[in-house]
């Protein structure tokens, strides 16, 4: 018997009976549908930490200050105090031969940008070296980037992102305009590219850069005067500390400071060191020797736990990927067991009709039809069921996917394995499931299936 | 005429659990090509039961079916579906015709199991053909809860002959039909006779076993009269 035949007829047998035939396909429906959903969720999260981690560049690692212990936790020797300095990343850029470029950190929180009468608060006002930029791929848009001269400097120079652009200067050039940022007063030297949300979805482009000198010395310094080391923020020079807001003094008249100036910042505490491995398969080498030279570095014993914290970017996506990988496994878990259960619908339903049809069958086999023949022509139909549920369910999960793209904003991806897996999986099912029922189809006897009431 | 059909001391012998019911006890008859056979016999004699194991359907428990010289009655089920296929055409008292399904799918379904490259437009065609052959191709898309008695008679023969079988039984074809359809069903079967078809066929009235050339009379289980065809008919 020819299959286009066997499959036209098992589509008319399953157009007659309609309400039936969606209730058998309901479990296999839900199955894939499931499948599906969260075959692209998961693609889509996993892009998505991709992209954000290439942004935040690739062989990129972080150095912060801390122990790794949760607060309260006993904590031996070390102590809190000063852990990063910038002495601490000069070495680490000096003595690591895998390291690449570093750049120091300072963050500035709570710290307002006035332009005009725009008061605005930026996601994040860093204080960086001209590195950093590098080492996270950040291109600069229009402009230009500071220099180290500049860093070296305490110059009052600022880079903006694309967000202080259209949020603070109205979308116009901020080039050479002055901002103030805190008390002190900035001349924007370039613009930023655009780089999105991060991972977290905080909007990246929200943020000012200064050089961390400038920013540590002379504007958090003046605010909440650093803790941890009062001559970084006192001994600097007079004229910076009170540089007023309003005035152009650019190029300003002590900018032409020399290193020993830098010695006062030497133990003022940073928030953070970057740097970029020389290359990607060297960045568990570089974190290494990195952990190693900070130990040394701050005379830690053997028994004492590091009291800094090193971030690479691939440990990093490893840990989220992780995350996400557990949940998606679950949750394919959740919906295999939802496909077993429309199985055993399917194989159920199959063998009503089976009984129904009995003297359909004996009618069939009276005529010529082989054993192999009825066995084909239910399997078939099983598979059809089974694949229309299936096709039903990729569209109605891709559906939903869409739906919570647009509704939660998760990152989806549509995925033409998990698809062709569906319509595999799916024809599996109908085959596995209703292969009993058309075995048993195929064994009934001619005479007493025609027989049967 | 050559011998078509040789039946050799069948037996058929129902296992109902603890008791074992014989319900064929020894029949031996031949029949030739072109032959028109009337069965007949009391209610429950084996006659029906006799029927299926000629149309292939049952198997005997012992003894030979020959059919065109080929053992049959242990032959494999797929020879035996085969040979019902291309060989035989079976008529049954209630028709059995697939309920929802248009008269000319009805009559051409016995092709999907036919080992041939018909397309399905020529498989429409000479299912239109057998039903202009038993009269009623205007009624070939109707289903079966829309045709009389007589009409799901014709169209079921019309299955029966759609692949011109060599053989046609037919099982009190006319049982469930009134008198003047039932001579309009026999007449077709005499025709068809006539263009060359062994017809053998089950019946009850004298009436009906008259368009016959010859009469077997079986009763519990044996043939009492006509196992072997007459001279004189
Ligand atoms: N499947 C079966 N199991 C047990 N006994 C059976 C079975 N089929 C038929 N019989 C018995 O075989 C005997 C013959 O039945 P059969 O149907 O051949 O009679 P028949 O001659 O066709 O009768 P009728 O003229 O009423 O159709 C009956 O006694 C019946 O009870
Ligand atoms: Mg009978």
């Amino acid at each position: 018997m020819r299959t286009t035949t066997t499959i036209r007829m098992s589509l008319i047998s399953l157009k007659r009976n309609p309400t039936r035939t969606m209730l058998t396909m309901l479990g296999i429906i839900i199955g894939i549908a499931a499948v599906i959903t969260m075959m692209e969720i998961g693609n889509g999260s996993k892009t998505s930490i991709r992209t954000s981690i290439e942004k935040m560049g690739a062989n990129s690692v972080m150095v912060m200050p801390g122990s790794m212990r949760p607060p309260g936790g006993a904590r031996v020797g070390a102590g809190n105090a000063v852990s990063l300095i910038p002495a601490d990343a000069e070495a680490i850029g000096n003595e690591c031969p895998s390291v690449g470029a570093y750049s120091p950190v300072v963050r500035g929180s709570g710290i307002h940008v006035v332009f005009g009468n725009v008061d605005w608060e930026p996601g994040n006002i860093y204080g960086i070296a001209p590195a950093y930029l590098d080492i996270r791929a950040w291109e600069i848009a229009d402009g230009r980037a500071f220099t180290n001269a500049e860093v070296d400097a305490n110059a009052r120079v600022c880079l903006v992102g694309s967000t202080i652009v259209k949020e603070v200067f109205g979308g116009m050039s901020p080039l050479g305009c002055e901002l103030r940022i805190g008390e002190v007063t900035f001349e924007v030297v370039g613009v930023l590219k655009s780089k999105g949300a991060n991972m977290m979805g905080m909007d990246e482009d929200d943020c000012v850069f200064t050089p961390w000198t400038t920013l540590r010395m002379r504007v958090t310094g003046l605010r909440y005067g650093n803790a941890t080391n009062t001559s970084s923020t006192i001994a600097d020079s007079p004229g910076s500390k009170f540089a007023i807001s309003g005035l152009a003094l650019y190029p300003e008249p002590d900018s032409r400071i020399t290193r020993d100036h830098l010695f006062y910042a030497k133990h003022t505490q940073l928030n953070q060191i970057i740097f970029s491995a020389v290359s990607v398969d060297k960045i568990k080498d570089a974190t290494r020797e990195v952990s190693q030279l900070l130990r040394k570095r701050h005379r830690l014993k053997t028994e004492q736990e590091d009291d800094f914290r090193v971030f690479n970017s691939s440990d990093f996506m490893n840990m989220l990927n992780q995350t996400s990988t557990l949940m998606t496994n679950l949750l394919l878990g959740v919906a295999l067991l939802s496909l077993l259960v429309g199985g055993v619908g399917i194989m159920n339903i199959m063998l009503v009709s089976v009984t129904e049809r009995t003297r359909e069958i004996g009618l069939r086999m009276a005529v010529g039809a082989r054993s192999r023949d009825i066995l084909k022509q239910f399997l078939i139909e099983s598979v059809v069921l089974c694949l229309s549920g299936g096709i039903i369910g990729i569209l109605a999960g891709h559906g939903m996917s869409l739906l919570i793209e647009k509704i939660a904003r998760w990152p989806i991806e549509s995925s033409p394995g998990a698809v062709a897996a569906a319509v595999l999986v799916s024809a599996s099912v109908g085959i596995l499931f209703g292969f009993y029922p058309a075995w048993k189809a195929s064994r009934l006897d001619p005479i007493e299936a025609l027989r049967y009431e | 005429m050559g011998k078509l059909i040789e039946l050799k001391d069948i037996y058929k012998t129902y296992f109902l659990g603890e008791i074992d019911v014989p319900v064929l006890k020894g029949i031996t008859l031949d029949i030739a090509h072109g032959e028109y056979v009337a069965l007949m016999g009391a209610s429950g004699s084996g006659k029906s039961t006799l029927m299926n194991i000629l149309g292939c359907l049952d198997r005997p428990t012992s003894g030979d079916y020959l059919l065109e010289g080929e053992e049959l009655g242990r032959a494999s089920g797929d020879r035996r579906a085969m040979i019902r296929n291309r060989k035989i055409g079976f008529v049954f008292q209630n028709f059995n015709l697939l309920p929802r399904t248009s008269a000319l799918e009805n009559v051409i379904m016995p092709l999907n199991y036919t080992n041939n490259s018909l397309s399905r437009s020529e498989c429409r065609k000479r299912g239109l053909a057998a039903l202009e052959q038993v009269g009623i191709a205007d009624r070939a898309g109707h289903h079966p809860s829309q045709l009389s008695g007589g009409q799901q008679q014709r169209v079921a023969i019309a299955r029966a002959l759609i692949n011109r079988p060599p053989l046609l039984f037919a099982d009190e074809p006319t049982g469930n039909l009134d008198s003047r359809t039932s001579v309009e069903v026999m007449e077709m079967f005499s025709k068809l006779n006539a263009e060359g078809i062994t017809v053998i066929l089950v019946t009850h009235s004298e009436e009906i076993a008259n368009y016959a050339k010859r009469t077997i009379h079986v009763s519990d289980g044996t043939v009492i009269s006509g196992a072997f065809k007459s001279k004189g008919a």
